[in-house]
């Protein structure tokens, strides 16, 4: 059987779902064998390649970088996971868009707060801009499958790659599938 | 007593003429969501989760506010009925600042329970992020407004058992708000009791006991339904 | 006051008015007054003066004429000629007209009382509005004002006053179409020794005034209308429930109930009947919800304006939980004619399901802007081309709305549609409470829609989620599509919000705010879909 390219991408968040991810202990090995793991921030691979299968998405849209690389995985990959309350609903970047647009944000942040040497940062082309509102995944881009949880436990991430391993979309529906925070 | 018979998801069951829909369905076993309505206090029927359909009868009807009737053929799980509901959980998320993961009632929350039942795995409707309060000025507790749905049943409790009228609704529409006193910080309103039963009344991490940290509080909506018993029929154990 | 008084006022007012040979009437009403026509009447007074025709003149401030769109308006008696625009400039020209030897330059335009804006119209709630001084008792009582409450009162029996009502086939003017007899019949059957009559006079709905016209034309007949309703619910205590909004109307009601009450004609022992009735002025703050009859409840008691779920309706438990009747203003204008001429009079004018005349306030992109009142069955067209004049500049009409924000866009081919509740109904819209907006063919039919729910999502009462937040959302969803942002996912996503919205709301408001967008949807969808971003 053609083994399934897998990737995960690491966006606003705190990579607390990856931790997750991690918690499959011993069933990455089995998984390992089922997939190929094409991208991800525990792998060295430098871009986002074609014809993925599945991604799972980590974190909020909150930078230009964010932005275009999500924007490159939905050209690229066909089935995309929203992978923890990050994805889901922006969860904690978003508590910045209260405040207001990017501007205030970083006044607030580099200039307000700053203790020694206030300045904003500015590095164009390596530091990526804020956007002025942190969006969840699904508001940039189509997602195909939702799976919240600040992070999801290694039982339900497991519980909804397994059916995608498959060629099956698997069921989101109760208690035992469905938790925010 | 009068009993009425009547009919909820194809289930014949009895009810006695005074109950609302929604108590003789919780009796038969039948779970129909809500958030607004608290045991022991007034019904508004404001959150219209509870929303049923009676054959017959073309708008669809609160279960909390409706009596029963002989002969009422109810449906409360139809597909529309779903479909609203999770729409209405939606537009709740969407409307406030619920940030589950820094929530002191992470886990304990009615409205995280209600987002499950309703299958809500996101919402369709963009998050507003309106900005909103938080009122620390209580000695013991704290309102929290993000995470406010304004379901009122601090108000009705805090108004109907323990007579203090603390709370209420300031401003419309979106803008709404639950208000302490006449719009002053809620340590500074006299008539506070600082009873907390407003505390165990709120369905979300809204109105919380400081000091507890996220997903550590537990609310105890029960108590107001025993406070209501121990007074009307004397008993005193729960 | 017993019934030879009542008619000897009429007798004496009459007279008096017949005594000077010229009469003056200028219209006081609010759309006169915002263009003027105060300092008009003063003028004419102070030049009435100068020119010693006092004895011969009388200048007589009047409720509204109608022709709101071209104030200030005045009317000569006995030639009825009537005036458009006057203006301080117009006034010499004005009283060297009177006299009919002379002819002379500078008067305003005179309004053509053959013109189908006034030739159509049926006056039946407005009979006696732009004819009598507002002011005055004995002005109402000339008309036969108060003579009918004297009938009610000592020759029929509450159950005699409903059959009449019920005859007439009379349906609620705020919007809704109940049957006005019915409700009065179901007060009347309930137990309870106090029951309560509100007038809703909470008239919100953008670009409608025929309430506040009424108000400030009439007051005298609403007194009459609620202490009949009164009397035949079993009811000795009204309220009026008027926006703060609306402080001319506010003045002249508290006037007309002064002096009602200093002619024994509100009190105790009404014409030495065992009737008591007494009427309190309630001023709402401006929430729309308020005209909502659970919220305007909720208000009159003392609490924050919100509706509370129905059933039990008013009439079994109103305010204070006491069985009440509650009807809007024009609903009660309509009881003393109804009363004086007969149930089957009234219900012989109109369609078989919608009897009487309805006051439109019509607005827009029209030639004549106004308040009409035509018989129920009157054509949109009719209204628009002829008694409107048709669309300014010559422009055509594209759509016609009513019912405000409850209600919905009837499309330039349906325009041969009869005003009638049923039938605007079956269109996606409702008669309202008297609201019509003429739209011409450079509106935008998404911005109308946005408009109105913007409109929705500000005056919302913030109890029940739906219309709470789900306006907000369908207001977004509508400024994307002006924005063109929106993509088709975001249009299927408003028509299920909306059906959502329509289908779970508490009250009326949330229930009818997406009609403007559904019934713009149902007959502009290709707006809506040209709005949409190419993806």
């Amino acid at each position: 059987m053609k083994k399934i390219k897998l990737a995960t991408v690491w966006l606003a968040g705190c990579s607390g779902c990856h931790m997750s991810f991690l918690d499959l202990d011993e069933w990455l090995l089995e998984l390992a064998e089922k997939v190929d793991m094409v991208y991800s921030p525990i792998a060295d691979v430098k871009d986002y390649p074609d014809d993925v299968d599945v991604c799972l998405v980590e974190g909020a849209i909150a930078n230009e970088e964010n932005l275009q690389l999500i924007k490159e995985i939905r050209q690229k990959t066909k089935l995309i996971v929203s992978f923890g309350d990050c994805a889901v609903t922006a969860n904690v970047p978003a508590m910045r868009n209260m405040l207001g647009p990017a501007e205030t944000v970083l006044k607030r942040s580099y200039l307000e707060l700053g203790d020694v040497t206030p300045q904003l940062p500015q590095e164009p082309g390596i530091v990526p801009e804020l956007l002025d509102r942190v969006s969840p995944v699904h508001e940039v881009i189509k997602v195909d499958l939702f799976l919240p949880g600040c992070p999801p436990d290694a039982h339900r991430i497991r519980a909804a790659i397994e059916p995608l391993l498959q060629g099956e979309q698997p069921v989101i529906e109760g208690r035992e599938m469905i938790k925010f925070g | 007593m009068v009993v009425k018979t009547l009919i909820i998801n194809n289930q014949l069951l009895t009810a006695s003429e005074d109950q609302t829909i929604l108590e003789a369905a919780k009796d038969a076993g039948i779970d129909i969501p809500t958030l607004c309505h608290l045991d022991g206090v007034s019904d508004v029927g404001a959150c219209r989760l509870c929303l049923v359909e009676i054959e017959g009868s073309s708008k669809l009807q609160p279960a909390c506010v409706t009596q029963v009737q002989e002969g009422m053929v109810i449906q409360t799980e139809t597909e529309k009925l779903q479909t609203y509901r999770r729409m209405a959980v939606e537009l709740l998320f969407a409307e406030g600042n619920h940030v589950c993961a820094v929530c002191v009632v992470n886990g304990n929350c009615q409205l995280q329970d209600v987002a499950v039942r309703v299958g809500m795995d996101h919402s369709r409707f963009p998050y507003q992020f309106p900005q909103r309060k938080v009122d620390l000025s209580h000695p013991q507790f704290g309102m929290d407004h993000n995470r406010c749905i304004l379901c009122t049943r601090c108000v009705r409790v805090c108004d109907e058992i323990e007579g203090a009228h603390v709370w209420d609704v300031a401003s419309r529409g979106g803008q709404s708000f639950i208000v302490s006193g006449i719009n002053q910080p809620w340590g500074d309103v006299n008539a506070c009791t600082s009873c907390g039963k407003c505390v165990d009344a709120c369905p979300t991490g809204a109105i919380f006991r400081k000091g507890s940290t996220v997903a550590e509080m537990n609310h105890d909506p029960e108590k107001i339904r025993f406070l209501v018993t121990a007074r009307e029929q004397k008993e005193w154990t729960r | 006051m017993n019934l030879e008084e009542l008619l000897a006022i009429q007798k004496e007012t009459k007279q008096k008015r017949q005594q000077k040979p010229k009469q003056i009437r200028c219209c006081i009403a609010s759309g006169c007054l915002s263009c003027g026509a105060e300092s008009v009447k003063k003028s004419l007074d102070n030049a009435i003066k100068e020119a010693h025709l006092e004895q011969e003149v009388e200048v007589l401030g009047v409720g509204c004429m109608g022709i709101c769109g071209r104030g200030p308006s005045i009317e000569i008696d006995p030639e009825t000629t009537l005036y458009h625009n006057v203006t301080l400039e117009n006034i010499p020209a004005i009283i060297t007209s009177l006299n009919q030897t002379k002819t002379s330059e500078n008067l305003p335009p005179q309004g053509d009382l053959n013109h189908p804006f006034f030739a159509y119209q049926k006056l039946i709630v407005r009979e006696n509005s732009g004819k009598i001084d507002p002011d005055n008792i004995d002005d109402y009582i000339a008309e036969g004002g108060y003579q009918q409450l004297h009938h009610v009162l000592l020759e029929m029996t509450p159950n005699d006053v409903i059959k009449e009502v019920t005859k007439s086939g009379l349906r609620g003017r705020g919007g809704g179409g109940y049957p006005t007899g019915v409700k009065w019949a179901t007060v009347a059957k309930m137990p309870g020794q106090q029951k309560y009559v509100i007038c809703n006079a909470d008239e919100g709905d953008p670009g409608a005034f025929m309430d506040r016209a009424v108000l400030e034309s009439d007051p005298h007949r609403i007194l009459e209308g609620m202490a009949i309703a009164a009397y035949a619910v079993g009811a000795n205590h009204g309220y009026i429930y008027i926006r703060a909004e609306y402080p001319l109307a506010i003045k002249r009601l508290e006037k007309a109930i002064q002096q009602a009450k200093r002619y024994g004609l509100m009190g105790s022992q009404i014409f030495d009947s065992p009737f008591d009735f007494k009427i309190d002025i309630r001023v709402g703050a401006g929430a729309f919800v308020c005209g909502e009859e659970t919220a305007l409840i909720a208000s009159v008691e003392g609490k924050r304006g919100t509706p509370r779920p129905r059933p039990p309706y008013p009439a079994e438990s109103g305010l204070w939980g006491d069985p009440t009747l509650i009807n809007n203003v024009e609903t009660y204008a309509n009881i003393v004619p109804i009363i004086r001429e007969g149930g089957d009079w009234y219900a012989s004018i109109g369609t078989e399901n919608s009897k009487g005349t309805k006051v439109f306030a019509l607005t827009g992109k029209i030639e004549n802007n106004g308040l009409i009142e035509v018989p129920m069955g009157t054509s949109i067209r009719t209204i628009v081309e002829e008694i409107g004049g048709g669309v300014l500049d010559q422009g055509t009409v594209k759509a016609v709305q009513t019912g405000g924000p409850s209600g919905g866009c009837i499309p330039a081919h349906l325009l041969d549609t009869p005003v009638e509740y049923d039938s605007l109904q079956k269109l996606g819209t409702i008669m309202g409470s008297g609201g019509m907006i003429v739209m011409d063919q450079d509106t935008s039919m998404v911005e109308i829609a946005r408009f109105y729910m913007d409109f929705c999502q500000e005056e919302s009462c913030g109890k029940c989620i739906p219309c709470r937040a789900g306006t907000v959302q369908l207001y977004d969803l509508l400024t994307k599509l002006v924005e063109r942002k929106a993509t088709q996912q975001d249009l299927d996503q408003l028509e299920a919000l909306c059906q959502m919205v329509k289908d779970t709301s508490l009250c009326g408001l949330g229930m009818t705010a997406p009609n403007p967008v559904i019934s713009t949807l149902q007959y502009f969808r290709d707006e809506y879909v040209s709005l949409l971003q190419v993806t």
